[in-house]
């Protein structure tokens, strides 16, 4: 490859004054500084007499696809201005690229414009669009719980196996990170409460805050904001992946339903998890909440531990645990929905995956806001 | 051949993804025990015709019968029963990722017979050896090259040996050997089974070879405009497109060769 940039010039000939003649010569490749179309389209308004144009490229070392477009350009001006393109002095290669790209027409049915529509017409899309992805979520949902009784009453379709594997997947398998983000929430929720109270010398609440904070509402929240985020973007891929290599088509054509097959199991598996992972996410949260209080307000372990014993009550347990169920069924179903509703190509595994855990986390608080309020009005 | 039964009838068929319609008014009939081809150039919806015919996509006007029951007005037990006639072998072959390959022939075989695991295990190596995958039973499909995965999806689509098999591009990815094996195959399963065969393909040596009938789809007028048995097609047809569909372009492009 030679660096050294040679230039490109075009210049214009009247061998007779019907005809224009144009000259290339030198490099006519990307990165050159190329003559344009323009240059021509000047060439014949000037002089209006041309009837014919001919080229020359004796002088032309080497081309490339910009010499395509240039050309094609300039066939486009003179069939606009009637004048006949002679392509002889041309290149035998870029001949035959020409004929060949001019040999099938376009398919006029198949060209897509880029519309553009007014406000109007968007907002009315969006809402009908809105109003197809609600139809179609409940349309899921149903399904879901129709395929979830048949599993109930032993006539779901689905490999035990692979449960298992799902099961170890989002239960075992997060352990670490469970642990982690919920002994951080403890101490973060003992720190904020201790400058409080130590204010008023009751140090020892910290214990109620914690534990109450904990096993009431936090540690449901942060395992099923992190099951969402880690299983609820990896079922929704998974099912994605599936659409996207025609998986489910070749189940669906075995009469196998992909709903029994693949949205239960995945469903099943995260429901039974979630309340055991919370459980354990309390635990750690009130861990965490004991470091600060031990290690930082003077209080000895068996002080926090009876404490935590006198403020956590059954109910508070029951209440988390029923959180925990219900966000397992929402993200669960949030990651089945968006990977089955997942087009047919990569990029769309990826939305498929961001918006599982869009919609997860959404509907985890969404959720919690209600429960709460459900609670209040019960007065537990 | 025995005389003509019609298994699939195709009627005013009209395709379409939203406003875009991809083919109208297609018409035909695939008779028990043809080989039937379905050709066009790429983009024609050829696939398309295929998941119609498979019950994957629902008409936009007229309708797919089988034997006479049109799938998409059929109870749903009627519709199990009509789907477990087919095979299918999909264009990219469409394993199962998460199952190794005699676990990917064994699904079908384990939801719908009452066979002991034993039988099933013969009769799954049996149809890995007839695809020439005697010994791969336990790989993944992400260890496999992408004929071998054709040719999976081939033992998967016999295993309940269907009625009628689909076939979407068989030989698309397999060498000249391999492809002129999976024509032997389809021939083969063909007069064995007496299954009905439908095949999506461009190989001209396999439409001509093995084709017993078949339809042109075209791109530019969106619907059929040939059928019939391909090598009388090749003999006779007075339509240029056709033709030059047939013979690959070759009284039809000067300089150059194209396609
Ligand atoms: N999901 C889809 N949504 C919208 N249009 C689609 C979709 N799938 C395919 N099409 C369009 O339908 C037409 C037919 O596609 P199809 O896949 O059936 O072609 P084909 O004949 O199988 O081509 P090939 O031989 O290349 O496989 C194409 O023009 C394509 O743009
Ligand atoms: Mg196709």
């Amino acid at each position: 490859m030679d660096t050294a940039l040679t230039q490109c010039v075009m210049s214009f000939n009247r061998p007779d004054d019907k005809t224009l003649l144009v000259s290339i010569a030198g490099d006519f490749r990307t990165g050159n500084e190329l003559p344009s179309s323009g240059e021509v389209e000047n060439q014949i308004r000037s002089e209006p007499g041309i009837r014919e144009l001919t080229f020359e490229t004796e002088g032309l070392t080497g081309w490339d696809s910009r010499l395509l477009t240039f050309l094609i350009k300039i066939n486009e001006l003179c069939t606009q201005n009637n004048i006949h393109i002679n392509r002889e002095g041309l290149p035998q290669g870029v001949q035959r690229l020409l004929a060949l790209a001019s040999a099938v027409p376009e398919n006029k049915e198949a060209r897509r414009e880029a519309v553009q529509s007014s406000v109007v017409s968007k907002t009315g899309e969006t809402t009908i669009g809105f109003w197809h992805s609600f139809i179609e979520t409940v349309d899921f949902v149903g399904d879901a719980f129709l395929s979830f009784m048949r599993l109930l009453r032993g006539k779901a379709r689905y490999r035990p196996s692979e449960l298992f594997v799902i099961i170890q997947d989002c239960g075992a398998k997060a352990f670490p990170i469970v642990s982690l983000i919920s002994l951080l929430v403890g101490l973060i929720l003992a720190f904020i409460g201790a400058i409080q109270l130590k204010m008023f010398g009751a140090q020892i609440y910290i214990a109620d805050l914690v534990g109450i904070g904990m096993v009431r509402v936090m540690g449901a929240i942060m395992t099923g904001i992190i099951m969402a985020g880690r299983t609820g973007a990896a079922f929704a891929a998974q099912l994605g992946t599936m659409q996207v290599n025609e998986e489910i088509d070749a189940l669906k054509t075995m009469g196998i339903s992909p709903m029994e097959f693949l949205v239960v199991p995945r469903m099943l598996a995260l429901t039974l998890m979630m309340p055991l992972l919370c459980l354990y996410a309390d635990l750690m949260g009130i861990l965490g909440g004991m470091l600060v209080g031990v290690g930082m307000m003077d209080l000895t372990v068996m002080e926090y531990f009876m404490e935590t014993k006198k403020a956590v009550t059954l109910v508070h347990v029951w209440i988390g645990l029923f959180h925990s169920v219900v966000f397992g069924v929402l993200v669960s179903l949030a990651g089945c929905l968006r990977g089955m509703q997942c087009g047919r190509s990569a990029s769309s595994v990826g939305e498929a995956g961001t918006s599982a855990v869009v919609t997860g986390i959404v509907s985890i608080i969404v959720a919690t806001a209600v429960i709460t309020f459900i609670c209040q009005v019960l007065g537990i | 051949m025995n005389e003509a039964k019609p298994h699939i009838k195709v009627e005013d068929l009209t395709m379409a993804y939203g406003d875009f319609v991809v083919q109208r008014d297609i018409s035909f009939t695939v008779n028990r025990g043809d080989i039937f081809i379905i050709m066009g150039g790429s983009g024609c919806g050829k696939s398309t015709l295929l998941r119609h015919l498979i019950g994957l996509q629902s008409p936009a006007a007229g309708c797919v019968l089988y034997e006479g029951r049109s799938f998409w007005d059929a109870q749903k037990d009627e519709k199990e029963s009509i789907k477990r006639s087919f095979g299918v072998l999909f264009q990219s072959g469409a394993l199962w990722s998460s199952m190794t390959l005699a676990e990917n022939v064994m699904l079908p075989l384990q939801e719908y017979t009452d066979l002991p695991l034993k039988q099933i295990k013969e009769i799954v190596s049996l149809k890995l050896s007839l695809v020439g995958l005697a010994g791969f039973e336990e790989y993944y499909p992400s260890e496999l090259s992408g004929g071998m995965k054709k040719r999976a999806g081939l033992a998967r689509a016999m295993a309940l040996d269907p009625e009628i098999l689909f076939f979407d591009e068989p030989s698309s990815g397999l060498d000249p050997i391999s492809s002129k094996l999976m024509d032997d195959l389809i021939r083969e399963l063909r007069d064995s089974l007496g299954a009905t065969v439908v095949i999506v393909t461009h190989e001209l040596a396999s439409i001509l070879s093995v084709g017993d009938n078949s339809v042109y789809l075209d791109t530019e007028s969106r619907t059929m405009i040939a059928s019939g048995d391909p090598k009388r097609l090749l003999a006779d047809s007075k339509d240029p497109k056709v033709h030059r569909f047939l013979t690959r372009g070759a009284d039809d492009i000067k300089d150059g060769e194209v396609l």
